[in-house]
């Protein structure tokens, strides 16, 4: 594992908020005040099994450092069991890219309600903490889309 | 075997219970034998074969020729008829339009094995006992059955039918199979490691989507890499990302109904272990939600279409196998 000491590195984290749960959590940690960097990126999904694995690998491509999905809790989707789907697909998916050799700790799942503007904030602020230790993200990225 | 299969298969079309039959034919050179549809007893005296070289998987045929006017034949060994029935499962092939030969198989040759063995101008191979006698135009040579079989034989997971109408040969057994070893082996390494290594692989792809089309599981009618806004869509690889991307892919749209054939690895020009990363997934999905083998069971839920309240968690990835 690489460790990184670029000390003014900062990486790029997407992430993947179901509409109804960590998407609405995201914007209760904004009401509260409570800080999390501005390097996540969120784009809005309206359940966590909309997200396919070529979303996450598109992210990387595209210069992503770290990935991570928030779903609502196993048992409160909106859709009632789409979070089950995802998952178990979430799961495989992990271990394919640990098995390709490509850090496991780039990517992350963490189930976040939307009363939890507090616990989105933390995850979001531990998530950044894991990446920034990690460096850029050479593993799954694509030299054409680096910027200059 | 190849007279009694012959003969059956003129009998069954004398009769009118199929108008076609799937076989197997010599394609440029004895070694490469194709795929092939007989609709003549002619033909199939002429053209049919049955031996050593013929890995081939018909399975896949079936989703277009199952839709055609009349009851096909088919000959399956037992690695294709888990592929039929994994199809079979998922509303692709119309069952009552095929009649299935389930055939005795104790395993394929693979040619670039023999080639190693310095057996070249191969012209056609017979078995007796545990060898195979290789004739080629340098005359016959004999080598042990143990060191030509193709990578999937040597770890046969079964030799018993899925699914069959009638058998030409004894009906075998589910064997016991040591075909997650080198995935083991593999998940011991470190990631950098494992990084090394599968770049050596996978960065010999040309993209020739020969594994993607042979594959029984990987035959959707419109496929993401056919989209010309994938970005990837049927060309060779730019960019490193581009050969991980087609492979996460190619091997997660297969997940969980991948049965193991080993097609994809036999088709590869440029010999990438394809099977790898599909036993992962396999070897995954048993670990975390139970033994489950694709094309076994119809009444069986597949695991990427099921789940339980209480699976496990990804972070499960985190903490095992702590290599770093
Ligand atoms: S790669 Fe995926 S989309 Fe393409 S044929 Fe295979 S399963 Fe279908
Ligand atoms: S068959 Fe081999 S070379 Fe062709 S696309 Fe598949 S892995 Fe690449
Ligand atoms: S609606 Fe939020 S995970 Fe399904």
């Amino acid at each position: 594992m690489q460790v990184n000491d670029n000390k003014d590195f900062q990486p790029t984290i997407v992430a993947f908020c179901c509409n109804w749960c960590s998407y609405a959590g995201a914007d209760l940690s904004g009401t509260n005040r409570l800080q999390y960097p501005a390097n996540v990126k969120i784009i809005r999904i309206p359940c966590s099994c909309r997200l396919n694995p070529i979303f996450i690998l598109r992210a990387f491509q595209r210069g992503a450092d770290g990935v991570i999905l928030c779903g609502c809790h196993p048992g409160d989707c909106h859709y009632t069991t789409g979070n089950y789907y995802a998952r178990r697909r979430m799961s495989l998916l992990f271990s394919m890219l640990d098995y390709l050799g490509i850090e496991k700790e780039r990517t992350r799942v963490e189930w976040v309600s939307a009363a939890e503007g507090a616990k989105f904030a933390a995850t979001m602020n531990e998530f950044v903490d894991a990446v920034t230790k990690l460096g850029r993200n050479h593993r799954l990225e694509d030299l054409r889309c680096k910027k200059q | 075997m190849q007279e009694a299969m012959k003969a059956r298969a003129k009998e069954l079309l004398a009769d009118g219970s199929v108008n076609r039959v799937a076989g197997w034919k010599i394609g440029e050179f004895s070694y490469d034998i194709t795929p092939a549809i007989f609709e003549t007893a002619e033909e199939i005296d002429r053209d049919f074969v049955y031996d050593d070289f013929c890995g081939a998987n018909l399975s896949k045929y079936l989703i277009s020729q199952s839709r055609k006017e009349g009851k096909i034949l088919v000959f399956l060994k037992p690695c294709d008829s888990y592929s039929f029935a994994q199809l079979l499962k998922e509303h692709r092939i119309i069952r009552e339009n095929v009649y299935i030969i389930g055939i005795e198989c104790y395993g394929k040759a693979d040619i670039n094995k023999i080639r190693e063995k310095g057996i070249d101008g191969v012209l056609g191979i017979k078995e007796s006992g545990s060898s195979f006698v290789i004739d080629s135009i340098y005359g016959e040579a004999t080598v042990p059955k143990m060191d030509v079989y193709a990578e999937r034989c040597l770890v046969c997971k079964s030799k018993k039918h899925a699914v069959y109408d009638e058998l030409i040969g004894e009906e075998g057994d589910v064997v016991p199979s040591s075909r997650f070893d080198k995935v083991a082996e593999l998940e011991a390494m470190t990631p950098d490691e494992r990084f090394e290594f599968w770049r050596g692989e996978l960065s010999r792809c040309i993209r020739c989507n020969a594994c993607r089309n042979v594959c029984p599981a990987c035959s959707c009618e419109n496929c993401v890499f056919d989209n010309p806004n994938s970005g990837i869509a049927n060309k060779a690889a730019a960019d490193s990302f581009e050969e991980n991307m087609f492979h996460i892919i190619r091997a997660f749209h297969v997940a969980g109904r991948c049965t193991d054939c080993g097609e994809c690895s036999r088709v590869c020009p440029q010999n990438i272990p394809l099977h790898l990363l599909n036993r992962k997934f396999i070897k995954d999905i048993n670990e975390f939600y139970g033994e489950y083998q694709a094309g076994e069971n119809p009444d069986e839920k597949a695991p990427l279409t099921n789940f339980t309240f209480d699976d496990c968690e990804p972070s499960i990835v985190y903490k095992r196998g702590g290599n770093q």
